[in-house]
């Protein structure tokens, strides 16, 4: 069953969060093992199961990446395992430059100023994936898909260089 | 196996067959403990004859024989200081190297030998004692008052445990309850006990904070409370930093004036203990007033010591503002902001302290909740989690795990396998292939810990998964799955899948396996974000020329014929080359000199395709080739 169907939700790109949490909470509400703790061990091992499925389908569909990645899995569309490979020249680029300036820039300020444009691209670029996902543009997805989880994770590494500026160890 | 789980009540098949005995909820604290019940929704802590709640964690094994447990204990730490033991919770599926000194003392004995390899174990009262059994004997006494206070037999409890605890803490902390003729219903987290018992009694909704300082421990969970579900968003703290911090701070002052002064002392375990007793009044003291003064007095040789209020908040402001940061980087990964915290709940007894709250106060920028007493709340909810696994309950508690687990891969790295504040339980597998030609074996080796190579982790358990059939390297496929129930143990197995061998094995990692501070490792985590980012780079670059190298070496032992002598004298300069730089920090180098080698290496490798594609033909007769040009 996919993490979808577990919850009982349509398989798309838009979910809302209240109506993610509202599925999921309904679902837990069954299986968690806190239900089942006077009933026989084959129940509260069915339970523990099913509970960590329900965990497994909300964290992954929470995040709107990790939503879209595993959207794109069900229909076909690979990404390299590692989450770190990149095998788009322009994206590579992009990446090369970006990390450039962030090991320029000095300041708490020049960082968040980089974080928010880099966060700025992700948010747009996140919102690009419905009509690459409405077209059906495979290979257009995937490109985008790469390009978001690179940006996911220059966010990070931006977050890490921060706070190494706050303590003066940067 | 089966024979132990037939005797658990929870699996008991009868819905009612419990109903004889009671559930109850018991706060296993560093400094005191705390047991309590609920009937109806209405959870109430119970008392001793003298209407008291806490019952302080000594345990003391008097010379005269026996064990005392809470306030008697205590009474006996200046006639038989090592007899006694306080604090016993900070040692729990901790080694030796996990001990805080005062002044370079210890206040426990060691059992020698104990610590190195497994938890650590104390020599009181002239025998070696587990912090399990000395655990047990706090939970036994608390039964006990159960049992005198109902009138009836306790045989099941939901125990709270600091939310940051590892793996190793939470078993000895089930371990315990064990000995003490105790089943645990469930271990649930302390902030999240708190929660519930704010939540419930309040009917509070939205976002919620729990700063829970206590006397050996510190945790910071963010929680979402929206009708009848506690959901915990993340958490996070440190096992090793409270009020016992506080205490070591004074003695070791009071001990250094001491010396100031020209006194002699030897200072050993008692009067370390004794320092430390004098510490904690002086910083009770100190919560309603600006100064404090204690008499302290060594081997009949007394010292007069004064503190202030801004004294001891010098001494105790980088704990706090450890606090302050846990505080944030839990805001940071439930992607909240203060702004959207409806209150914060302050529990644990070290929130008395002026100092904490102001500065929660103005972290948070609301006054902290504390309209429940901060010593008894944890048991409070306990108890209300015990009701309700006992009696059914529309209540719906969703806790995360608090540290990352992983295995360790090639390089010295961590692959996380489950992130930390991942709900539990939980069940995630990741897969992995060999690194070299015919492998039969993998070492599997489990860490929590935030940071990203194996040697900064706390190590769980190493195992190994034999039997692989002989394969090309990157060919099998070793799927191992993590499993985290719902009190936040950890179940590792690991099978190869490609051969359809099914070779499973189960793996509970046991206590005390490494020593390493687990405390730090999240907070060193963020002071090493970068170098860590360079380690891996360097690491990633080394695996990749060994892999290389691991080729080529393969190549020249079969086809190293196919080189001229100079050819391969130049191919070993380059390969020792690499070799070299492989041996260096130099990711640069590394990836450079892998490259030289790939550009030498590359008519040799040609030619071995030529070779190959002939050796594919030479089965074919010169006729057999001829008719076929002539085709």
């Amino acid at each position: 069953m996919d993490h979808f169907a577990r919850l009982g939700l349509p398989a798309a790109l838009d979910l809302d969060a209240g109506t993610l949490d509202k599925a999921y909470f309904a679902g837990q509400r069954q299986w968690h093992p806190d239900r089942f703790v006077a009933k026989p061990p084959e129940e509260r091992a069915k339970a523990s199961t099913e509970a960590a499925a329900l965990n497994d389908a909300y964290r992954t569909l929470k995040n709107p990446l990790d939503r879209a990645v595993y959207l794109a899995a069900l229909k076909g569309v690979d990404l390299p395992g590692d989450g770190k490979t990149i095998d788009d020249p322009d994206l590579l680029m992009e990446a090369m430059e970006a990390r450039e300036e962030l090991e320029e820039a000095g300041t708490v300020r020049a960082v968040d100023a980089l974080a928010a444009k880099v966060r700025g691209d992700f948010d747009k670029a996140l919102k690009g994936l419905g009509s690459l996902f409405l077209a059906n543009d495979k290979p257009a997805i995937r490109k985008a898909l790469l390009r978001l989880r690179y940006l996911d994770k220059f966010g990070e590494e931006a977050r890490a260089r921060r706070t190494n500026i706050e303590r003066g160890t940067g | 196996m089966s024979l132990l789980e037939i005797h658990e009540p929870g699996e008991t098949p009868l819905p009612h067959a419990g109903e004889g005995t009671l559930a109850v909820g018991i706060d296993l604290g560093t400094t005191n403990s705390v047991v309590a019940i609920s009937r109806e929704g209405k959870p109430a802590a119970l008392h001793d004859e003298l209407g008291k709640a806490l019952v302080p964690s000594v345990v003391a094994y008097p010379a005269a024989g026996g064990v005392l447990v809470g306030e008697e204990a205590r009474l006996l730490t200046a006639r038989e200081p090592k007899n006694v033991v306080a604090s016993i919770k900070r040692l729990m599926g901790r080694g030796a190297a996990d001990l805080h000194t005062v002044a370079g003392v210890l206040p426990y004995e060691i059992e020698p030998g104990t610590g190195q390899t497994d938890m650590v174990k104390l020599r009181i009262g002239g025998k070696a004692r587990s912090p399990v059994e000395i655990s047990a004997e706090i939970l036994k006494a608390l039964r006990l008052r159960a049992e005198a206070a109902l009138e009836k037999p306790v045989e099941r409890a939901v125990i709270t445990v600091p939310a940051y605890f590892d793996d190793a803490a939470r078993t000895a902390t089930r371990d315990a309850a064990r000995v003490a003729g105790l089943e645990v219903l469930r271990l649930v987290n302390e902030p999240t006990a708190a929660a519930l018992a704010y939540g419930l009694d309040k009917g509070s909704e939205g976002l919620y904070a729990v700063y829970d300082l206590g006397g050996g421990t510190f945790d910071f969970s963010l929680l979402r409370l929206e009708k009848g579900v506690f959901q915990v968003l993340a958490t996070g703290g440190d096992t090793a930093l409270g009020g016992d911090d506080f205490d070591r701070a004074i003695a070791e002052s009071m001990l250094a004036e001491r010396t100031k002064d020209g006194l002699a002392d030897v200072v050993d375990e008692g009067a370390v203990k004794a320092a430390l007793a004098l510490a904690r009044v002086m910083k009770q003291q100190l919560s309603d007033r600006d100064h404090t003064s204690g008499r302290l007095e060594l081997a009949g040789v007394p010292s007069f010591h004064t503190l202030t209020r801004p004294d001891f908040e010098g001494m105790i402001s980088g704990g706090v503002k450890r606090t302050l940061d846990i505080a944030r980087n839990v805001l940071s990964d439930a992607d909240m902001k203060i702004e959207e915290v409806n209150g914060v709940v302050l529990v644990g007894g070290s929130t008395r302290v002026p100092l904490v709250r102001a500065e929660v106060a103005a972290m948070i920028g609301k006054p902290p909740l504390i309209d429940i007493d901060p010593d008894e709340v944890v048991a409070l909810g306990a108890a209300l989690q015990a009701e309700a696994l006992t009696g059914g309950s529309e209540t719906l508690l969703l806790d995360v795990t608090p540290l990352s687990l992983g295995l360790e891969t090639m390089g010295g790295l961590v692959e996380k396998v489950v992130p930390r504040n991942t709900p539990i339980p939980v069940q995630l597998a990741q897969e992995f292939t060999t690194y070299q030609d015919g492998q039969s074996a993998m070492a599997i080796h489990v860490v929590q810990g935030e940071r990203e190579m194996v040697e900064d982790c706390r190590s769980l358990a190493r195992f190994e998964l034999a039997g692989i059939p002989p394969m090309v390297a990157g060919a099998a496929r070793i799927r191992v799955t993590f499993a985290v129930d719902a009190d936040g143990l950890l179940t590792v197995s690991a099978e190869e899948r490609t051969t359809g061998v099914a070779q499973r094995i189960e793996v509970k990692p046991s206590y005390g396996l490494s020593h390493d501070d687990m405390a730090d490792m999240l907070y060193d985590s963020l002071d090493n974000a970068e170098e860590d980012v360079a380690r891996r780079l360097i690491a990633e670059a080394r695996v990749e020329a060994r892999r290389g190298l691991l080729a080529l070496d393969a190549a020249l032992e079969k086809d190293g014929v196919l080189l001229s002598a100079e050819e391969r004298g130049e191919i070993d300069t380059a390969r020792t080359r690499l070799l070299t730089a492989i041996e260096g920090q130099d990711r640069d180098a590394i990836t450079a000199a892998a490259e030289g080698l790939e550009t030498l290496s590359k008519p040799f490798a040609e030619r071995r395709m030529d070779r190959g594609i002939r050796e594919a033909l030479s089965g074919m007769s010169v006729n057999d080739l001829e008719s076929r040009v002539g085709e």
